[in-house]
């Protein structure tokens, strides 16, 4: 069993324009000490997948389907009282802007102690010398004195330093970070992602790593998802999802950043915007951006399917390749649309 | 791309930009926002300004500009100094910025029309209406945007498109320098391939210029000929683009270059990374000497008491450091 299952995940939030579909249909395991990164970009619902395992979603969204199993336990649907048990002590985030996460009125010390004193049976003494303790841990240099100051006396590395230790001080199991690097400039990003590595293999715990750069997972997730306007488009291991990608959107990606051979010669990206989440089409959400969509892609939203071990995609093109070299046969309605209606 | 004439187009020399901080009620101190920067830009040359927050970057290219006056240097257009108010307007009609943040940068009570249009009323460029118009949707067509958008408001537009109505205003008063300003870090990965192409393919078609700041690292190697990184205040480094990443020599540049998350697992993984410890320095306390001396880990006494210089050590390669034969 693992550590986290979800199963058919669905979140919505209900706006005045209408129901927005943020996570449309989200599955995966996430295993004990490995870190799993959700890749996609902003409206992709990376950060609702989140915010739904933790249920902080804001008032107006919703989960509406779908289970979400921590050690076995079910908390789509547990309630508050299981929910308080959870978050923070098994399950905890850190978000993205350290700057604005942080209580401004309060200092460093007592944030961390209310952190550590709302989910232990510790003592005020020795929650300080707890917290302390966690400060060391990431590095924060005179922890004793930094414990008295305030957030807006810290460095965006140092805050975000304090946002880790804070999220680390229950020994948390799972680990969810939310973009905690994207506001921090890359020399300070290369600490704080090596801090999370080394913590990470100290303390054992599951990290579930969401961002927009590709180059942070590559250099720290095991398992990648890629989701595209609330759907996983595709998902594996690293090294499948970056050397064999098999989602149309996923390859195109890849093709769209910039990398160390790239100069003079011409970027490739992806054409058109991202998708609007209210006027969602009725087949695949990425076949209106997509170079090689065919007819059916428009009309129907491919099944995730195994391209080979550890590695899924939902694409038609896989599908259509499997048919071609016979290892697939679907039923002969299917079958005839396909052939007929490419384009 | 790199063309090399004689004079470059645009100049820099010791330029210095320094902002009065109160620090208390009658008190104020010097912020050295950008403390003695020399560089040239060949015609139709990209040169990429990189660094992390507050090191300058934006405010080097504010001050060509002359959006803040020069607190000391000078800037040379063309073989000419940029001096009075007229050298000022003129110079303006030749150079103009893309800024970083579409959703602040657009006036949300102005149509893209006129958004477009302003930097043509400004310099009096031309002398019908319908000319405007003409101009106007001439300039949309380069940046891709369809001429039924004219009459829609900025806020209709995703973060991609707005650039592109940004970039067309640039693009306005026909100019032969841009000073791009993060122009592509608040767009998507998808969205951003989209954009820099065009910067791309506008370079050859007009013939263009460009300052480009970011601190996107491999977003700045893909565009620049040559590339300049700053640290408080300070160019510590300039060279060609594929030198400077192949073969940094200030161990600033050096970190900065490792730490660079790179989109391939194997390398990745493999990748060793130079681990700068602490922060940067606030600018206002900046340290004597080297301003990289409090994070070197190859730090002197010399780098407290002098300023290194910043000379060329081979052909185009510039470095402000010390000890550069002994770290490399």
């Amino acid at each position: 069993m693992a550590l986290l299952e979800v199963r058919d995940l669905r979140s919505s939030f209900f706006t005045d324009a209408g129901e927005v579909k943020a996570v449309n249909g989200v599955s995966f395991d996430l295993e004990r000490g490995k870190v799993l990164g959700i890749v996609g970009e902003s409206g992709s619902g990376k950060s609702a997948t989140a915010y739904s395992i933790l249920q902080i979603l804001a008032s107006a969204g919703k989960i509406v389907g779908g289970s979400i199993k921590f050690n076995g336990q079910e908390l789509v649907g547990a309630g508050e009282k299981v929910m308080k048990t959870i978050r923070g002590n098994k399950i905890s985030i850190i978000f993205q802007d350290p700057m604005t996460a942080l209580n401004p009125t309060y200092t460093i010390g007592h944030q961390l102690k209310e952190a550590i004193l709302l989910h232990t049976n510790r003592t005020k003494a020795q929650a300080k010398e707890r917290a302390i303790e966690m400060l060391r841990l990431v590095n924060v240099n005179d922890p004793e004195k930094r414990m008295n100051q305030y957030p807006y006396e810290l460095s965006g590395g140092m805050r975000q330093r304090v946002m880790i230790a804070m999220a680390l001080a229950c020994e948390p199991d799972i680990l969810i970070a939310d973009e905690p690097t994207t506001a921090l400039d890359v020399t300070i990003q290369a600490q704080i992602l090596e801090l999370m590595n080394s913590i990470q293999k100290e303390l054992g715990m599951a990290i579930i790593m969401i961002t927009h750069d590709l180059g942070v997972v590559a250099q720290m997730c095991d398992e990648v998802i890629v989701m595209y306007a609330g759907s996983v488009c595709e998902q594996g291991t690293t090294d499948e999802i970056f050397y064999n990608p098999h989602h149309e959107y996923t390859k195109g990606l890849m093709r769209s950043i910039p990398t160390a051979t790239s100069a003079g010669t011409k970027l490739q990206p992806i054409t058109g915007t991202p998708i609007d989440l209210l006027n969602m089409p009725k087949g695949c959400p990425f076949a209106p951006r997509c170079a090689n969509a065919m007819k059916i892609c428009i009309n129907q939203n491919a099944e995730i399917m195994e391209v080979c071990e550890n590695h899924k995609a939902a694409c038609w093109m896989n599908i259509k390749e499997a048919v071609e070299k016979g290892e697939l046969k679907l039923e002969k309605s299917e079958t005839q649309e396909e052939t007929t209606n490419e384009q | 791309m790199n063309n090399n004439e004689n004079t470059p187009l645009l100049e820099v020399k010791n330029l210095k930009q320094y902002f009065d901080i109160n620090v208390g009620v009658f008190k104020s101190k010097p912020l050295k926002a950008v403390d003695d920067v020399s560089f040239y830009i060949n015609k139709k040359e990209t040169l990429g300004l990189v660094g992390e927050s507050g090191c300058g970057k934006t405010t080097v290219g504010r001050t060509i500009l002359n959006l803040y006056k020069p607190t000391a240097g000078e800037i040379w257009y063309n073989g000419k100094q940029i001096k009075t108010k007229a050298d000022i307007n003129e110079f303006r009609k030749k150079a103009t910025m893309v800024f970083q943040d579409p959703y602040s940068s657009l006036n949300p009570r102005m149509t893209v029309a006129d958004i477009i249009g302003e930097p043509l009323d400004v310099h009096n460029l031309y002398s019908t209406k319908e000319e405007r118009r003409e101009r106007i949707l001439e300039l949309m067509d380069y940046v891709g945007l369809n001429s039924e958008h004219a009459s829609r408001y900025a806020h209709e537009f995703s973060g991609g498109q707005r650039q592109r109505i940004g970039i067309a205003r640039a693009l306005a008063v026909n100019p032969e320098f841009i000073v791009c300003d993060e122009p592509v870090s608040a767009l998507d990965v998808s969205i951003q391939a989209q954009v820099i192409n065009m910067f791309d393919e506008l370079q050859d078609k007009l013939g263009l210029t460009y300052l480009f700041i970011a601190h996107n690292l491999l977003v700045v190697r893909h565009i620049s000929d040559r590339i300049a990184v700053m640290y408080l205040g300070k160019i510590v480094e300039l060279a060609d683009a594929e030198e400077i990443y192949s073969r940094p020599l200030h161990p600033y540049s050096k970190a900065l270059m490792s730490a660079v998350p790179v989109p391939d697992p194997q390398v990745a993984r493999a990748n060793k990374r130079i681990m700068l410890s602490g922060d940067i320095p606030s600018p206002l306390n900046a340290p004597s000497g080297c301003p990289f001396r409090t994070r070197c880990p190859h730090a002197t006494e010399q780098c407290a008491m002098e300023t290194p210089e910043f000379k060329e050590i081979s052909k185009g390669h510039f470095v402000a450091c010390h000890n550069i034969d002994k770290i490399n």
